[in-house]
């Protein structure tokens, strides 16, 4: 018989989708394996997207009798209140991921905490005049603008609410995993083994990796990652206007360094942050609050970047929008003046881009960050981690119900691809974005003023945007 | 011991009165460890598991009235005739049922434990036995909520016998699911000649055209045996998305659900309907093959 269940093995690895189904050469034995407390779901991250995903299933219905497990390598912190000051960490949530966060329950604890929601979005051009106008014909809202902080606290008062579900081990980090054969033998535990920092053991039908941009989880699974370091930081700090205002428009301008960003937080503050090379970053870390306020504001109102030639082509362009399509041109508002910076809120992050080349393997599935990273500049990071969480849970839940095995690849896959298809495109585009506006060139600026131009005035390509 | 004695003589000697066909049995051996690879010989039967759980779960789900989503099939007792590796006893047992798994090959029964045997909840809900249905009938009069008997009648010896003994062992008002293939020149063609012999998506020699069962002719044995056939669906598998669907003609697979009456043999006024209905198709039988 063991030569059979041999040759059974081998065809199973020439099975076509033998690359996602990795032997691994230390199976476990199952006698080893066997003290091992099983979970149906570990989930390795508790940030955002690994919280929210242990959330969402925590409170499927599909669940009920499910054991859910959360680790993550940090402390438990108590978000009892908080602080007046806001954190310089903030993150702009679109309608799609307020709705995810409803659907168990967590939205009405931010609305409860504290956001700002925003109607429009002004983005334009350090070195022209074009500039796009995002907004809502029905004067909804576009986004919301929340502190990171107050989205941790909604998710660990969701997580308590089903603690009898959803295990949170705090100060765990995963050190080994180890990964079983596709085509078991009765020797070798069919489950995903994690070993912790302090020497526990825990067994898994399904771990998903929520554990950021440098995953452990995806390199132990030795999914390759196609990853680029950009030459950018980005700046962080907590502002205070000048004056008082409605505050709900979120401001972005394209300097030739990069963008930078002015997102509300109230009537009277609002959220920086600035891509910029890693010196200029550095230099506005340490430069005084005066100077540092000064920079944002030339920053935003200075045009020191225009040349005539540009200035000429784009009027030209302008007008011949005009003629065509009248409401195609909009007039550009100035963003509000900043007065003071948080003192302690300036910090700053190197940025890149990445992009897992597969999403899921058998009984492994990345979210988030740990399967893609993009640049500030569009605000998508975490919607995507939150799109990833609302397309896998539907899988799993749809499977849970139908009685499958949760780590089965016929459903993982499906997640893959559904996932991919929208994550792409949106991950290049914002890559070619940032390569464009990184340059003051004529003929580039050219290009990316008529384009802007021309896409503020085309209502389709707007819409999809 | 006695009881033990009596079972082996009679296993001995009635095994021309048995609904098991050795010759079956010979074929399912060679590949009794090929049942969990997913892409492997069975991998059509991994997938059927698509529409034959949610066709199982959602019919009893409509025919109770209170019930858990989260736990669907909490406390039904569920008798898998045939069970092979496991394949449909493993996703009920997840659904919450207590199924036993019979089938009258060891080789499939070990196959089928040892797979269970990683998952406690899994171990617990569901029993193995080698074993075929006769012989459990005496222990196991009227215990069962639900008898599932999937891909299974088209390799049985005597399909009467068969029947009367689902009856004998399911409690009155249970179901019996039945998968099966059409007796048909298109189950021929797409059954045999298509599926085992050109793109071999059954191993070849699996099954044997004489032995399918029409529709019509599995209505009237369920009919006469104390059972009221409430649906009939047609299936169909589609070789390049490895998937099966629904669909209005039974004229290659199908799926039939039936309901064992209730106690004291009544007939509800709806049998009656039924059974008249049910001999027209006799009289055309004929002229479809």
């Amino acid at each position: 018989t063991s030569a059979v269940m041999a040759a059974a093995c081998g065809r199973g690895l020439l099975a076509p989708l033998a690359g996602r189904l990795r032997p691994g050469p230390r199976a476990p034995l199952r006698s080893v394996a066997a003290a091992a407390p099983l979970y149906d779901v570990v989930v390795s991250g508790g940030g955002m997207v690994g919280s929210a995903m242990a959330a969402v299933l925590g409170h499927d219905i599909h669940f009920q009798d499910k054991k859910i497990a959360l680790l993550e390598a940090g402390p438990r912190k108590e978000y009892d209140h908080m602080p007046d000051s806001y954190s310089n960490r903030v993150s702009s949530i679109s309608p799609g991921s307020a709705t995810l966060l409803s659907s168990f329950g967590a939205w009405d604890h931010v609305c409860s905490l504290r956001l700002k929601p925003f109607r429009r979005m002004q983005v334009w051009d350090a070195c022209s005049e074009a500039m796009i106008v995002f907004e809502k014909d029905d004067l909804d809202d576009m986004g919301y603008i929340v502190e990171n902080d107050v989205i941790m606290s909604a998710l660990t008062k969701q997580l308590d609410a089903v603690a009898d579900r959803v295990e949170v081990f705090y100060r765990s980090r995963a050190v080994g995993y180890t990964w079983p054969l596709p085509s078991h033998s009765c020797d070798t535990s069919p489950w995903v083994q994690i070993e912790l920092s302090d020497g526990r053991r825990l067994q898994t039908k399904l771990l998903i990796g929520a554990d950021g941009h440098n995953s452990v989880v995806r390199k132990e699974a030795e999914i390759k990652n196609i990853e680029h370091r950009y030459d950018q930081s980005a700046v962080v700090a907590t502002l205070h206007l000048s004056e008082a205002t409605d505050n709900n428009v979120a401001w972005q301008r394209f300097l030739p360094t990069g963008p930078i960003a002015l997102l509300p937080l109230s009537d009277t503050a609002s959220s920086l942050v600035w891509s910029t090379s890693h010196e200029h970053a550095s230099e506005l870390l340490a430069m005084d609050e005066e100077s540092f306020v000064d920079s944002i504001n030339s920053a935003f109102w200075s045009n020191v970047n225009h040349s005539d030639f540009i200035d000429t082509a784009g009027a030209m362009f302008r007008s011949a929008i005009s003629l065509l399509k009248p409401s195609g041109t909009a007039v550009r508002q100035l963003p509000p003046s900043v007065a003071e910076v948080d003192p302690e809120s300036r910090a700053m992050f190197p940025l890149g881009m990445g992009h897992a080349t597969e999403y899921v393997q058998h009984r492994v599935a990345l979210i988030g960050d740990a399967a893609h990273r993009v640049h500030p500049l569009a605000g998508q990071g975490v919607n995507l981690g939150f799109g990833d969480i609302a397309c896998l849970a539907h899988h799993l839940s749809a499977a849970a119900f139908n009685g499958r095995d949760l780590g089965s690849l016929k459903h993982l896959l499906k997640f893959e691809t559904e996932r991919q298809r929208h994550n792409v495109s949106l991950i290049a585009a914002i890559d070619v974005l940032k390569r464009l506006y990184s340059t003051s060139l004529a003929p580039l600026v050219l290009l990316r003023t008529w384009g802007l131009q021309a896409t503020n005035a085309l209502p389709p390509v707007k819409v999809r945007i | 011991q006695l009881s033990l004695f009596r079972l082996t003589m009679k296993r001995l000697f009635s095994a021309s009165h048995s609904s098991v066909d050795s010759k079956e049995m010979k074929k399912f051996q060679l590949l009794a460890h090929k049942w969990w690879d997913e892409e492997g010989e069975y991998s059509a039967l991994h997938s059927m598991n698509d529409i034959r759980v949610p066709f199982i779960r959602d019919t009893l789900l409509n025919m109770s009235s209170n019930y858990h989503l989260g736990n669907p099939l909490s406390g039904v007792k569920i008798l898998d005739v045939g069970c092979g590796g496991g394949l449909l006893s493993e996703p009920l047992g997840r659904l919450g049922a207590l199924v036993t798994g019979i089938d009258p090959l060891e080789d499939n029964i070990r196959t089928a434990e040892q797979h269970k045997s990683f998952d406690p909840v899994l171990d617990k809900r569901i029993q193995y036995k080698s074993s075929s249905l006769e012989e459990i009938v005496e222990e196991c009069m009227e215990t069962f909520d639900v008898i599932v008997a999937s891909e299974v009648v088209e390799h049985v010896a005597d399909l009467e016998m068969f029947i009367k003994c689902c009856s004998q062992v399911l409690k009155p008002e249970g179901s019996l699911f039945i998968t099966t293939i059409n007796k048909t020149q298109l189950s021929y063609v797409l059954g045999i000649v298509v599926a085992e012999k050109i793109i071999g998506i059954v191993p070849e020699g699996t099954h044997e055209w004489e032995k399918f069962v029409p529709p019509e002719e599995l209505e009237r044995l369920l009919e006469s045996n104390g059972f009221s056939v409430k649906t009939v669906n047609g299936m169909l598998y589609n070789p390049l998305s490895r998937s099966w669907s629904w669909m209005e003609s039974t004229s290659i697979n199908y799926a039939m659900h039936a309901v064992k009456s209730g106690a004291q043999g009544q007939s509800s006024p709806t049998d009656a309907l039924s059974e008249m209905e049910s001999e027209q198709p006799l009289a055309t039988a004929g002229t479809t093959m």
